[in-house]
């Protein structure tokens, strides 16, 4: 038996079409990946481990995976929640509120932590009612985690966005007329059916946050141990010219976000198999 | 339970879908609603299940008024053109979600549902395919799926929107007189809507034939066949010839183009002659022969020039031994005219 990538298909240009993915996924993402790893390799293990496990990394790793998975969790719920609006809903102004979900991507990050540090901060809009009922929101863990919130809007509501468009609406009356409640229909019928979308948007929207620098540095305060996320960590080292113990903290970073991404598109894989194993059987029977 | 549709008015921005109907459906009768797209029939039956709301008139059932009350109140058994069926959910689930989603204090318990579920499946013929998805089921099967998971509430209606619409000829033919077998053992009120003419004569107890959001004629299949109201149901309910023509003493004719009165003849209903008969007979040459089927079908072209659709026995075409490009005598065997006022 002879093994070949190639079957007879009618798509044109498979070979070419793979043969550039590798290459551009090489130059892009693997190639600058594996440097950090060679780069964080010129450490010895003792040397690796005492930047890695010092109490200031070990905070803000805390801080960093805490903080993004609370910002991709609220976007999970409220994400889901604008995306049913904006598809359920006409109401004036609904072009105008869509196009506003895309702000956090359009806007430099910088521009963004600028804004929220401004209202956040003790004397700010925000921050002052919020100070004056004794919560501290800017230049603390909770500052980290609105900044890290606001990046993350996007994914959410953009994966559930055209899963909801396309979701026929016979399912909703269906569940209906067999005597389900709202709640019923929503939790049994149409959750399932975005969970995949939505599970998908929440993975990227924890991985931004995870990476997210520019918006965090003004409203977290940056106070080792307390609210120092690990990306100025790394920084911070860079500006010493400690290009190994940064690396070695990068690498560390890499390794979380793997395990817990892992978890994520498999429980995303899981909730989608039951309907992806079936398109090709749905091919032969729609009569 | 019988169902009382009483002057029901819907309008879509400025079409308007449904214009002041009524419809009375006794309990137990399986009624269609035909007629073409377009002509309401669907949004009748949206309106009766309470998927859809009226801007005017009632709906009673059994008398008691449930305008107002919405598709989970009214107890309807719905089932779509396209199924709808929860695709995450096995056979098995989708069946018994109308069962598990009951207020805890009226809930089957597991057992009953599973004997419900068991029963249903056993009714659409499906035993063995209790832990399948939707998706891995052909359309006939998906269709029976959707019938049972709107019988599994025991509904006190059964509504049905185009329920073979998007099946293969074959399997609809099979399926429409399993609905009606289903039908005489279950002896639910059940409405379906079809622009079959074919299907819902075949399937139904009465026909209600819809036009352009108002209801034409509603009747047995036979009465609704053989004694059409309105040439549109006439012309609905199968092939027809339309001629312009006029009552001559009483004794309809054909002419061309006379006075103005429509007089319509069924393909089948025309005979053949190679002589005059000296009456009601019309000069045509022959276009089109098509002998594939139990009828032969015959493409005319008349005297006057209008083209002619005649249905004939393959027995009686092989005594005629007809060719393209004859000229033969069309003698029509029965007339339904239809006074200009009345269109």
């Amino acid at each position: 038996m002879t093994f070949t990538f190639k079957k007879r298909s009618n798509l044109p240009g498979f070979g070419l079409a793979l043969g550039y993915t590798v290459l551009y996924l090489s130059l892009i993402v693997l190639i600058p990946l594996a440097a950090t790893f060679l780069k964080a390799s010129s450490l010895s293990w003792d040397q690796f481990w005492h930047v890695v496990a010092s109490s200031r990394a070990a905070a803000s790793y805390r801080l960093t995976f805490g903080a993004s998975l609370i910002g991709a969790l609220i976007n999970l719920v409220f994400g889901v929640l604008v995306a049913w609006v904006l598809v359920r809903y006409s109401f004036p102004g609904k072009r105008l509120f869509d196009s506003l979900v895309d702000l956090p991507f359009a806007l430099p990050t910088a521009v963004a932590g600028i804004a929220l540090t401004t209202i956040y901060a003790p004397n700010g809009w925000l921050g002052r009612p919020l100070a004056s009922i004794g919560i501290k929101s800017a230049y603390s863990p909770l500052g980290v985690a609105i900044a890290l919130t606001f990046i993350g809007l996007p994914f959410v509501v953009r994966s559930v966005q055209p899963v909801l468009e396309d979701m026929d609406k016979e399912l909703e009356e269906a569940a209906a007329s067999l005597g389900a409640g709202r709640w019923q229909t929503f939790s049994r019928v149409v959750l399932p059916t975005i969970l995949p979308a939505a599970l998908a948007g929440f993975a990227m929207a924890f991985a931004r946050a995870v990476g997210e620098y520019g918006s965090v540095v003004f409203i977290a305060g940056n106070m080792p141990m307390k609210t120092e996320i690990t990306p100025l960590l790394i920084i911070t080292k860079l500006d010493q010219y400690d290009y190994a113990g940064a690396t070695a903290i990068a690498v560390v970073m890499l390794l979380f976000s793997l395990i817990l991404l892992l978890p994520i598109n498999l429980l995303q894989k899981w909730s989608s198999s039951r309907e992806e194993k079936t398109t090709a059987l749905v091919a032969e029977d729609t009569q | 339970m019988s169902i009382e549709a009483k002057n029901i008015t819907k309008k879509f921005g400025n079409f308007t879908a449904l214009d002041h109907v009524d419809l009375k459906i006794p309990s137990g009768e399986l009624v269609a609603l035909l007629g073409p797209s377009g002509s309401g029939k669907t949004t009748l039956l949206r309106i009766i299940a309470g998927l859809e709301f009226a801007d005017s008139g009632t709906i009673l059932f059994n008398g008691e008024d449930t305008t107002h009350r919405t598709a989970r109140d009214r107890r309807v058994g719905f089932v779509f053109q396209h199924y709808a069926l929860f695709r995450h959910m096995t056979v098995f689930e989708n069946i018994a979600f109308g069962l598990k989603v009951r207020p805890r204090n009226v809930r089957p318990s597991k057992e009953q549902i599973q004997a419900k579920v068991h029963e249903l499946l056993r009714l659409i013929q499906l035993k063995n395919l209790a832990g399948r998805y939707p998706s891995q089921l052909s359309g006939g099967q998906r269709q029976r799926v959707a019938l049972a998971r709107a019988l599994a509430v025991e509904p006190s209606v059964l509504l049905l929107d185009e329920p073979f619409g998007s099946l293969d000829a074959k399997v609809r033919l099979e399926l429409r007189r399993w609905l009606r077998q289903l039908h005489d053992e279950v002896h639910i009120t059940s409405v379906f809507v079809t622009h079959d003419q074919e299907e819902a004569l075949e399937v139904s107890d009465r026909v209600a034939v819809m036009n352009e959001g108002r209801i034409e004629q509603v009747g047995s299949p036979d009465e609704v066949y053989h004694h059409p109201i309105t040439p549109f149901v006439y012309n609905f309910l199968g092939n027809v010839n339309l001629f312009h023509g006029r009552i001559d003493e009483e004794t309809p004719a054909i002419h061309e183009a006379a006075t103005g009165d429509l007089v319509y003849v069924r393909p089948h209903l025309l005979e053949i002659q190679r002589q005059p008969n000296g009456g009601s007979d019309f000069r045509a040459v022959i276009k089109h022969i098509n002998s594939a089927g139990p009828l032969v079908k015959i493409e005319a072209l008349s005297e006057w020039g209008a083209p002619v659709q005649v249905e004939l026995s393959q027995e009686k075409f092989r005594e005629l031994q007809l060719a393209k490009e004859e000229t033969v005598f069309i003698i029509p065997k029965e007339l339904k005219v239809f006074q200009k006022k009345a269109v």
